[in-house]
């Protein structure tokens, strides 16, 4: 039994561009028509090159910008927020984790506000309540109540990162959407990242999706994986799938274009070197 | 570096943060040492300003029939009754000084807090929202930046009538563009980054966005600007006053007090020269530490 938290059929978005004095008006077909679906407590990895329109897409899922055209499903309710604005129960249901840790914070914030803006814009609770919660949360995250009361440059990458996740989950989503979340992190914390973020889903059977260009860490999370390419979704389906058999020849390119860094490709590769 | 260790040293007990913030403001604030000086002339002119009734020999109106421009004390015909001498109608100099240090801190605070208020209120707005409101916005503060900014004082001025607060109305109102075309920048730089957009999905409204988000992260450049303009306000407010247009006599303004005394530059330079002099130091001063402000502020500036 499986419920779908999110579904886009068809989404399509387009940019306007120019339209100055002198130059015509040029439409950019940014995402061309994409469909998807992700069940509770599953991972959508969605893979692409830059400005493939991955990023537009998970703007659109974080109902941040409307769609062009296209219909897009929250837990079965269907969203236009170009049409029927947002309500605050939609607002609760999705929320993001932005690639730069470095940008996704309010410099002038303290870590306690950060986590704490949420509750007191999306609900009732008093300042007691909320700083309770905001603590266990930094707990959850690995973080201890110390960090509190500090200011994000006091933090590291790794940790913004931990604080921006803290965030998002302090609404209880049920969609999160992580873009890029682990790409301006270093290796070693990269793995910390992703494992607090695996479990977190076992615990509170969050659903993802997965914005990348990273296919090992996609090969680490996904369950189902998705390709995108100028705009269109070119190969879609399970993980095993797409890693086993990938139909698209720009997937070929990609999975080939990886660094292996397995100690049998390394000797392959200096025997090779020998040999030449 | 002193300030770096203290950062990441243990943290006092309290408000350890902002307290290691104003310490590392006033270390780069410290490297510069002529804003130092103009912060500590600044004090003491407040000071001055604060206790002019102590401090003054006598009040500012009060004129002795006996010595009508008398020299200041160190001169020929000078006594140390009057120190820096009296002016045409016999009003002691240092005094009026004394005494005018109150009106132009208070031209300057009264200023800028409207051209502020003002400035940021509209820059948010056309920052904001972009679009026609922009447009609309920023074509008026264009206008009112295409005349130059004494002309359009004194038209103001001749419009609504001479006098004090008339006249810090009119150079608020054009000071006022210079705020609302920082602020929109800022406000613009600001918005399109990602604390914003996170801000927006935690569900924040364009008023909390603006105010509690954007807003803050804005302010470096505002409180430079804001000084600077504060001894803008001073000057042209003087000039006001020199063009009869500002304080009416026999307030103790600068500014009127040069105009009152034009007529005995060659007779009695003290009579002009000591205004002049309050007023050059006094912008002078608050420009310094609008200068090191700016040092202190501006984290692309910081040598780190």
């Amino acid at each position: 039994m499986s419920i779908k938290v999110v579904e886009g059929k068809n989404i399509v978005r387009d940019y306007h561009v120019g339209g100055g004095l002198f130059r015509a008006q040029r439409t950019v077909h940014a995402v061309k028509g994409v469909s998807f679906s992700v069940d509770k407590g599953k991972t959508l990895a969605i893979v692409g090159e830059s400005g493939c329109g991955k990023s537009t897409l998970a703007r659109i899922i974080t109902l941040i910008d409307p769609a062009t055209s296209g219909e897009l499903f929250i837990d079965g309710n269907k969203v236009d927020i170009a049409k029927d604005g947002l309500s605050k129960e939609m607002r609760r249901k999705v929320q993001i984790v932005f690639q730069n840790p470095y940008g996704s914070l309010n410099p002038r914030q303290k870590i306690g506000d950060v986590l704490g803006e949420p509750l007191l814009i999306n609900t009732g609770k008093p300042a007691e309540e909320r700083r309770d919660l905001a603590m266990k949360m930094l707990k959850k995250v690995g973080l201890g109540p110390e960090h509190y009361n500090r200011y994000p440059h006091m933090f590291s990458g790794g940790q913004r990162q931990r604080i921006a996740i803290a965030r998002a989950l302090m609404l209880n989503p049920s969609l999160l959407v992580l873009d890029e979340p682990v790409s301006a992190l270093d290796l070693s914390v990269q793995a910390q990242v992703l494992n607090l973020l695996a479990d977190l889903q076992d615990e509170f059977q969050l659903t993802y999706v997965f914005i990348s260009h990273d296919l090992s860490v996609v090969r680490y999370i996904a369950d189902d994986v998705m390709v995108m390419y100028f705009g269109e979704a070119v190969e879609y389906g399970s993980r095993e799938e797409v890693f086993a058999d990938p139909k698209h020849s720009y997937t070929k390119t990609l999975f080939a274009a990886t660094p292996r860094a397995d100690v049998a490709s390394i000797k392959a590769r200096l025997a090779k070197k020998k040999a030449a | 570096m002193m300030s770096q260790s203290t950062e990441i040293g243990p943290m006092a007990a309290g408000n350890p943060d902002r307290l290691t913030g104003l310490r590392t403001f006033w270390y780069y604030f410290s490297v510069n040492r002529g804003a130092v000086i103009g912060l500590f002339v600044f004090i003491l002119l407040v000071l001055a300003a604060l206790f002019a009734p102590l401090l003054a020999p006598y009040a500012p109106d009060v004129q002795d029939k006996t010595a009508f421009l008398r020299p200041p004390a160190w001169q020929d015909g000078g006594s140390t009754q009057y120190l820096l001498g009296t002016d045409p109608v016999g009003r002691d100099i240092l005094s009026r000084l004394l005494y005018g240090a109150r009106f132009s801190l208070l031209i300057g605070a009264v200023v800028v807090s409207l051209a502020l208020t003002g400035g940021i209120t509209l820059g948010l707005l056309a920052g904001y929202f972009r679009g026609w409101v922009d447009v609309a916005i920023m074509r008026v503060m264009d206008l009112i930046l295409a005349f130059p900014s004494l002309l359009l004082a004194l038209v103001m001025v001749t419009i609504l009538g001479p006098g004090l607060f008339n006249a810090m109305l009119a150079i608020a109102l054009v000071l006022q563009p210079h705020f609302a075309r920082l602020v929109r920048a800022a406000v613009m730089a600001e918005k399109s980054r990602e604390y914003v957009v996170a801000a927006k999905v935690a569900g924040a409204g364009h008023i909390r966005q603006m105010l509690r988000t954007i807003l803050p992260n804005c302010l470096g450049p505002l409180i430079v600007q804001g000084t600077l303009s504060f001894s803008n306000a001073i000057l042209e407010a003087a000039a006001l006053g020199f063009l009869g247009l500002g304080a009416q006599p026999p307030t103790p303004e600068w500014g009127t007090m040069l105009a009152s005394a034009r007529e005995f530059i060659l007779r009695a330079w003290w009579v002009v020269t000591f205004p002049g002099l309050a007023i050059l130091i006094t912008v002078l001063a608050i420009n310094l530490i609008g200068d090191g402000l700016r040092d202190a502020l501006d984290p692309k500036l910081r040598r780190s």
